[in-house]
């Protein structure tokens, strides 16, 4: 269970407050126009920014304090996933230990979860040799390794075309299970948040608002949400 | 296996030969050049220690110049024994600073003036003068006055940063003395350029840059002897030549006070006096038995030699820069 | 190992505040009687604020046209021309005067063309000697810097420009001016601030008296008159000139990413003509032959005298080799811990550390090795020590150099790969080692390269301490000259540089090989 309690970020004149539970293995994603917050939020649970008041707790533990590294998240971000002078393995295997000082046991568990996102044999090639779509597997792949109790996404597969964005996203949801994972999910597209199943956090004038049904969202917008989608 | 290795080579390149001998250590400091291979200094070495019974470091300092302000910087805490390398427009100011100890050795030398400090002993002496390549130059100038009326380009060192320079600087002083502001003004459009040191001004020389610079009576003797090239002169001047005495001094803070004893000693026997004209390039302060080399017979010998007291020197020397930086500053 | 980290940068701070202002503290604490300025200093203040200035705009001013056509030209040799444009900056200063001599000396190449065709041999010595040499040091260091802002113009305003019919006359007023309105002013500061302390050149072609720099009047202070307290206000006035210049130039960015990448050339359309093309060309021909011919002349000379030259050489090739190596770890250890630190500490504070990282632009490496004298001289014996103070102290020289071409490169790692790194718990080593280390290999080659070929070819700070079994290339160089060997003179400017180059390559081509890895 992720809690964010009396979530306040101000920076100048902009602001934004989230104060909801998502329940564990819930996956949710959060909507909403650029500029609203959306990132700030995810930011907020990642450990990059500290929040002006309130705090942020999993499963009853208080993250505030806690470096990004240290917290029971793993994000994927829009781009840079990968470290481009590294091996897809490397890449993976830092997910398990920073220093790369792998057993073999561990090496193992690294080409078993490239196997498992479709990318057998892969381990030894460097990201630039990766299309857009392999890079996002190899992501995920470390998210399935570290199997964290969160996972965090902004955008993932914002420049990815319309099938293969589909395929991630029910990749993300396989992850998302075998793993057990709360899932939060930046994105514009309410397709998107449609195809993730589950629920949505709406954010817009400020506010992330608590996740309700996606399928019910969508069917009822909301006045800030119609402004989003268009009058339609 | 190999950081031990190349750490080991590290230290031995940063730490220096390490001697772990017994033999009493006698440590001179003197300027650079006379410690190259080239110089008096391997050869001296060698012939000290075959009879000293104990290990002569040769430490170098920059010029003349500068191995006084070392001196200086060190202080009574120096670990040196001797210095060799002043001469006698610097001693006036090494005298002051009541670092050196008197050496009470009686010397018979052959310079061309009489010669009683009880702190410093000669070891080489030369006159200042300007050299020029007789095959480029016909037109020699006769006279210090000659030269600023030519028009002529001259190569000078900076009074300031080298002994040549200051040299020069006293040499004028000694010769127009109240004038010698007018005689520098008169100079200035003969003048190429001022150099820091001696080799700038010697090597812009050589590569042609100038008609003439001012260096040593001595200098022509280096390209008979050791390029047999008899095409570089000296000019003899009518006013007199100023004359350079390199001189050294013992230490008073010295642990060795024998030893730098038996080494200033021995500075003035053939050993040591034998390997000057050939590697310094001055007039031995003691004549060796064998006598000057060759190329050393038809040097320029001035009819006068000029030169200011040691203890005259330092207040000439104050009074003749400043002027000599208001001719030239401009 | 965040605590190392930290435990470095602390360090690191301390031995450049130490080197710098703690040296300059020592002179001052020894000197035995108040300083008193006289008329050679204030002539010395003045010659250097005008021969910096006028070094300077002369840099920047011809480097505008060779930079424009490198930006739009491509022709056979452009890399080659790129790369040696790199050369001048790390020459050995006494090598270089040797060959600015063997061109502009009275008996040089140009002059004996112009005694050729009946005029006056040409005159170097004085204030024109002094600008030549520096413009010579600066001008390819200016032009990689203004290639680097033409080559960071988006191609796309250039095709636009192209598609909107603007003309070469347009596209200056629209897209280079104020491109160039932006790189210029850093340009004309750090040029001004390097020849603020010019030392041997004005030593060498300053003529005399009337071309006297602050740093040689430190010098003099320090060698001939012994007087302490004068060498230490000299190097506060010299201090307080490159603060004055930098404060007023305070919104002026300092260029970084002093590196490569300018192997690319500006597409661009309308300047075909053949007038435009042939100006370009001559642009180019000039540059290179102003740069070029010294330097082969330096090589012809040398060649000769190579096999002459002797084991004490050889030896002083080594240690140089070794100092240089020390003082390149030296360089970039210092340069990436205040680099680091700039990047953790954000806002004023980073500012603190930049202007710590420049701070030895400014410093006399004299009042540096005479302080550091004093201070050893207390607790060992400096001349043991002689080959790593030198190695430190030269690290320290580079650093202003190493800390512009690492600092902004870190900033953009940062930037891209920080949030990753912080989200996979990548601390310590293992973020040097696999993140900062890899992605900085460029700049950091660069750095190094820059750091070793300086200091290989210093030889300020060793005279004040070596003796003979410490003896460095460049002191053996000028030892030979002292000892009426032209010959090998030549032969091991010619080695030195050699080495000076070659350093730079193999560091610089080994970051990029890194980098590109």
């Amino acid at each position: 269970m992720l809690a964010l309690e009396g979530i306040v970020v101000e920076q100048g004149n902009f602001r934004l407050t989230a104060d909801f539970v998502v329940e564990a293995g819930a996956r949710v994603a959060v909507l909403g126009p650029s500029g609203a917050g959306k990132s700030t939020l995810l930011s907020v649970v990642a450990g990059f920014l500290a929040p002006d008041a309130g705090r942020v707790l999993c499963d009853g533990q208080d993250l505030t304090g806690l470096e990004p590294g240290e917290r029971p998240v793993s994000i994927v971000f829009q781009d840079n996933n990968l470290f481009p002078h590294l091996t897809v393995a490397q890449n993976v295997g830092l997910g398990v230990k920073p220093s790369l000082r792998l057993s073999q046991e561990e090496a193992a568990k690294v080409e078993a979860s490239l196997k498992r996102v479709g990318l057998e044999g892969f381990g030894g090639r460097r990201p630039a040799e990766l299309s857009g779509g392999q890079a996002s597997r190899v992501a995920l792949a470390r998210v399935l390794l570290r199997a964290r109790p969160v996972m965090l996404l902004d955008e993932p597969f914002a420049a990815l075309g319309p099938a293969l964005r589909t395929e991630m996203l029910e990749l993300v949801r396989e992850v998302a299970a075998e793993t057990g994972a709360t899932v939060l999910m930046v994105t514009h597209d309410p397709g998107d948040a449609a195809r993730l199943g589950g629920q949505t956090v709406l954010v817009a004038d400020g506010m992330a608002r608590a996740p309700v049904e996606t399928q019910a969202l969508l069917a009822d917008p909301p006045p800030e949400l119609q402004e989003y989608l268009g009058a339609g | 296996m190999r950081t031990p290795i190349i750490a080991t080579a590290l230290i031995a390149t940063f730490a220096g030969p390490v001697l772990a001998q017994d033999k009493p250590v006698l440590r001179v400091l003197t300027y650079d050049s006379f410690i190259t291979e080239w110089g008096p200094g391997p050869q001296i070495e060698a012939a000290f220690e075959e009879t000293c019974g104990c290990d002569l470091q040769l430490i170098g300092s920059g010029d003349g110049a500068a191995l006084l302000s070392r001196i200086r910087l060190e202080g009574a805490r120096s670990d040196a024994d001797v210095v060799l390398g002043l001469d006698n427009n610097l001693m006036a100011l090494a005298k002051e600073t009541g670092l050196f100890a008197p050496h009470g050795i009686e010397a018979e030398l052959d310079l061309p003036i009489a010669w009683d400090d009880d702190l410093f002993l000669p070891f080489d002496w030369g006159y200042f003068a300007f050299v020029y390549d007789t095959t480029k130059l016909s037109d020699v100038p006769g006279s210090l006055e000659e030269l600023a009326a030519s028009d002529l380009q001259v190569i000078l060192e900076d009074p300031r940063t080298s002994t040549p320079g200051l040299g020069l600087l006293m040499w004028v002083e000694s010769v127009f003395g109240d004038t010698s502001g007018a005689y520098w003004e008169a100079l200035s459009d003969n003048i190429l350029t001022v150099t820091k040191g001696w080799s700038e001004a010697y090597g812009l020389f050589l590569d042609g840059e100038a008609d003439m610079v001012l260096s040593y009576t001595t200098s022509p003797a280096y390209h008979i002897v050791a390029e047999d090239d008899a095409t570089k002169a000296a000019a003899a001047f009518s006013e007199g030549h100023y004359m350079q005495v390199e001189v050294a001094g013992k230490l008073a803070g010295t642990d060795q006070p024998e030893l730098a004893d038996t080494f200033l000693r021995f500075m003035l026997t053939d050993g040591f006096q034998g390997v000057i004209p050939t590697t310094n390039w001055m007039y031995p302060a003691v004549l060796p038995e064998v006598g000057l080399p060759d190329g050393f017979g038809g040097l320029v010998e001035p009819d006068v030699a000029l030169m200011y007291p040691p203890e005259e020197a330092d207040s000439a020397r104050e009074a003749a820069l400043e002027k000599w930086l208001a001719a030239l500053a401009r | 190992m965040r605590v190392i980290g930290g435990l470095i940068q602390a360090l690191a701070v301390a031995l450049v505040l130490a080197l710098t202002l703690g040296t300059l503290a020592a002179v001052a604490w020894r000197a035995e009687e108040a300083p008193r300025l006289g008329p050679a200093e204030w002539a010395a203040i003045r010659f250097t604020l005008i021969q910096a200035a006028l070094s300077a705009v002369l840099s920047v001013a011809l480097a505008v046209p060779v930079a424009r056509a490198l930006a739009r030209r491509s022709f056979p040799g452009r890399s080659v021309l790129v790369t040696l444009l790199g050369a001048p900056f790390i020459l050995p200063t006494i090598v270089a005067v040797l060959g600015l001599l063997a061109v502009f000396g009275r008996n040089g190449l140009l002059s004996v063309l112009l005694v050729l065709l009946g005029l006056e041999p040409v005159q170097i010595y004085g204030l024109h000697g002094v600008v030549l040499a520096h413009v010579f040091f600066n001008l390819p260091l200016a032009t990689r810097l203004i290639l680097q802002g033409w080559l960071a113009i988006p191609a796309e305003r250039f095709r636009l420009a192209a598609s909107l019919g603007m003309g070469p006359g347009e596209v200056t007023r629209v897209l280079e001016w104020p491109m160039l309105r932006s790189v210029v002013p850093g340009c004309l500061l750090v040029i001004f601030l390097i020849c603020t302390t010019s030392f041997a050149v004005a030593l060498a072609l300053g003529g005399g008296p009337r071309g006297t720099t602050v740093e040689l009047a430190i010098y003099q202070a320090f060698r001939f008159e012994f007087d302490l307290g004068k060498a230490a206000l000299l190097s506060l006035i010299q201090f307080g000139i490159c603060a004055v210049a930098a404060l007023a130039a305070w919104r002026v960015a300092l260029p970084g990413g002093f590196g490569g990448g300018l192997d690319r050339v500006v597409e661009r359309w309308g300047i075909g003509s053949f007038w435009l093309r042939a100006q370009d060309a001559a642009v180019v021909v000039l540059a290179a032959a102003f740069l070029l011919v010294p330097l082969g002349l330096i090589v012809a000379r040398g060649v000769p005298g190579i096999g002459s030259l002797g084991a004490p050489v050889f030896a002083a090739t080594g240690r140089s080799l070794a100092v240089a190596l020390l003082s390149a770890l030296l360089t970039l250890v210092l340069g990436l811990a205040l680099a680091e630190l700039a990047q953790r500490r954000r806002g004023r504070y980073a500012a603190w550390v930049e202007a710590l990282a420049a701070l030895s632009i400014a410093v006399s490496p004299l009042v540096i090795g005479t302080g550091l004298f004093i201070l050893i001289f207390r607790l060992t014996d400096p001349v043991a020590l002689a080959l790593p103070i030198t190695a430190v102290v030269n690290a320290l020289m580079s650093l202003p150099f190493a800390y512009r071409a690492m600092a902004p490169s870190l900033a953009e790692i940062e930037t891209v790969y920080g949030r990753l790194g912080d989200s996979l718990g990548m601390r310590g080593w293992a973020r040097l080692r696999y993140l900062v280390l890899p992605r900085l290999a460029r700049p950091m080659g660069f750095a190094a390269g820059l750091a070793a070929a300086l200091s290989m070819g210093d030889l300020g700070v060793i005279a004040l301490f070596a003796d003979p079994d410490r003896v460095t290339l460049p002191m053996q160089l000028y030892a030979l000259m002292s000892g009426y060997r032209m010959e090998e003179a030549a032969a091991a400017a010619l080695l030195l540089l050699l080495c000076s180059l070659g350093l730079f390559w193999v560091f610089d081509r080994g970051g990029r090989l890194r980098a590109g890895a």
